[in-house]
């Protein structure tokens, strides 16, 4: 058995243009020690996604409308407010995209940092203090002894989110979610945040639950990737089959369009058109709009795909369109809306 | 012959620690020499702190230089008064990173635009058709619709709204463009339309532009050639290809390595 098991997970944001249906029935599972990454544009409901795991959506206008999330014996999606409590922050972590937002400028890093282990250990302040101050060390601040008394500011970039990765693992959760932890950060910085999420990984067998859109770092920290668009999984697959043996459409032409790895002097691939609006009901395909597939005239209209596993642990949407082979000659136009 | 020559071009920032603190010099731009063709893209590549920012406000007139010259078209820029260097300003334009902070949420994509084209044809605005053609333009150039002029900047997607802010640069008509990481923001999907449509203008309307960005792997694919900064100097200058595939400089190599790679 899995440590999260998540089944039909639906989250319907009620707004005055409509239902919003930013999550629609949607299934993982996270085993120990493993990284499982979300990967998918903006508004394709990734975060959504989790927060409704942490119960962090704001309910109205937000409501969690059916699935499960079993973690240790519980659904996380059914327990009270004071039940999650005990979860969220302890044993089920978290970490953003910006860490300048999520730290407090007001209060110095050590009253941050001891704060879980206050809450939910009941530990008294300079024991807490000591472990905070080891935790630092570990993840790389020189000098942890006298920067913890400093103020989020005082930090650079990195090391601000380096001192979140602390404030997030101090607990010693089973699951880190990480909510796109370096898009904010420069290159070079990333590389060194990446690295030092897989060595605290390694050291404390934590799993974590990666969300990026960029498909470049999932290759890098991911060992199973779940494919996001429009509110549900298009493909999930092990990280080497994504990249080696892409089936659906979408997960394709992202991997087209990253800038790296394509042709200097020609024109960037694009994915044509927007993503659809969530508030309205898709019939069929959603994908299909921008499918440019040989096959794309066979996309769904009538009823919505559902996954199917092609491969062993390999499930891809089973829409006709999409799991065709692209146009060999396109015409790649500049403004594509 | 040289469109954009910057000499020497240094930034000294004195800072002091605390009231009564010993006083530092950070050296933010230390003596860079570099010079652009025109309808050429140079990208410029390092990481935050290296003094990207300060030295494109330098170009941009935001800010004096403590020693050096900025030389446009033959003419001395460094040493203006005020009053001439906020005549010049029309010719320096930038792109800024977030849409959302740089386009005003108040104004429509119309007066937005209009203001922008005003700064050359001041009397724009005096004839009601002339304006409204003007931007019908200005947002075909830069691939937005015509029909969404009268909308507000949050009625557009993450992309839309980069195009507005691109097409904002260009009204007045610029002689150099300074992009500062316009596609950082960006999902990758629409990342590749921005630099598609920049890569289109540049080549069309023989626009010269620099481009900033840490991403090594984004510059190579938009500049003509490639400077590398680091603490305040330029460490590495060449053509893109050359920079990326056989890099020189010890730093370079540092930020190449960074790179994602994909591998499975």
């Amino acid at each position: 058995m899995a440590l999260l098991e998540v089944r039909n997970l639906k989250t319907y944001f009620h707004t005055r243009e409509g239902i919003v249906r930013a999550v629609d029935d949607v299934s993982f599972d996270v085993e120990r020690g493993q990284t499982v990454g979300i990967v998918g544009e903006s508004g394709s409901g990734k975060s959504v996604t989790c927060y409704s795991l942490m119960r962090l959506i704001p309910e109205p206008p937000g409501k969690i409308e059916g699935g499960t999330a079993m973690f240790d014996g519980m659904d996380l999606l059914k327990l009270t407010p004071k039940e999650i409590q005990k979860v969220r922050g302890d044993r089920i972590t978290m970490i953003f995209q910006e860490p300048m937002t999520s730290l407090n400028p007001y209060l110095k890093i050590s009253t941050q940092l001891i704060e879980p282990l206050q809450i939910h250990r009941g530990m008294g302040k300079s024991e807490a203090l000591e472990k905070a101050i080891a935790e630092l060390d570990a993840v790389g601040i020189p000098d942890a002894k006298n920067r913890i008394h400093s103020y989020a500011h005082e930090f650079s970039g990195g090391m601000r989110q380096r001192v979140m990765i602390a404030m997030a693992l101090i607990t010693r959760p089973e699951i880190l979610i990480a909510d796109e932890p370096t898009t904010a950060l420069d290159v070079t910085i990333q590389k060194q945040v990446l690295d030092l999420i897989r060595t605290r990984q390694d050291d404390l067998g934590t799993a974590i639950i990666f969300i990026t859109h960029d498909l470049t770092v999932v290759s890098e920290v991911c060992d199973y990737v779940n494919v996001m668009y429009a509110g549900r999984f298009v493909e999930r697959a092990p990280v080497k089959a994504i990249f080696t043996e892409p089936k659906h459409a979408y997960t394709r032409a992202l991997q087209k369009s990253i800038p790296a790895i394509q042709e200097k002097g020609k024109d960037l691939y694009t994915i044509p058109g927007l993503p659809p609006l969530l508030s309205q009901e898709i019939p069929g395909c959603a994908f299909g709009p921008r499918c440019e597939t040989a096959t794309k005239d066979q996309c769904l209209t009538d009823k919505r795909p559902i996954l199917v596993e092609k491969n062993p642990q390999h499930w891809v949407q089973d829409c006709p369109g999409c799991l065709g082979s692209f146009q060999k000659s396109r015409r790649f136009k500049n403004s594509s809306f | 012959m040289t469109y954009l020559e910057l000499d020497n071009l240094t930034k000294h920032f004195e800072i002091s620690d605390g009231l009564f603190g010993k006083k530092r010099v950070v050296k933010a731009v230390d003596g860079v020499s570099l010079s652009i063709e025109k309808g050429e893209i140079l990208g410029l590549v390092g990481e935050s702190g290296c003094g990207k920012s300060t030295l494109s406000r330098l170009i941009m007139q935001l800010l004096p230089p403590t020693s050096g010259s900025v030389v446009l078209e033959d003419e001395w820029l460094a040493n203006l008064p005020p009053a001439l260097i906020r005549e010049r300003r029309p010719d320096f334009q930038m792109i800024f990173q977030d849409p959302n902070a740089s386009l005003n949420p108040r104004m429509t994509v119309y007066s937005t635009l209009v203001e922008s084209i005003s700064a050359r044809h001041p009397r724009v605005s005096d004839n009601a058709a002339d304006a409204q053609e003007a931007v019908s333009e200005l947002m075909r150039t830069v691939g937005l619709d015509p029909r969404y002029m009268r909308k507000y900047p949050h009625e557009f997607s993450g992309g839309q709204r980069q195009r507005i802010a691109i097409a904002r640069a260009l009204g007045t008509e610029p002689k150099l463009v300074i992009a500062d990481e316009p596609v950082s923001a960006l999902d990758v999907s629409i990342q590749s339309q921005i630099l598609n449509l920049l890569r289109k203008l540049s080549r069309e309307l023989e626009l010269t532009m620099i481009f900033i960005s840490h991403d090594l792997s984004v510059v190579r694919y938009i500049a003509d050639r490639i400077a590398v900064m680091d603490e305040g100097k330029i460490v590495e200058v060449g053509e893109a290809n050359a920079v990326f595939n056989n890099p020189q400089h010890e730093y370079t190599q540092t930020l190449l390595k960074a790179i994602p790679q994909i591998r499975v």
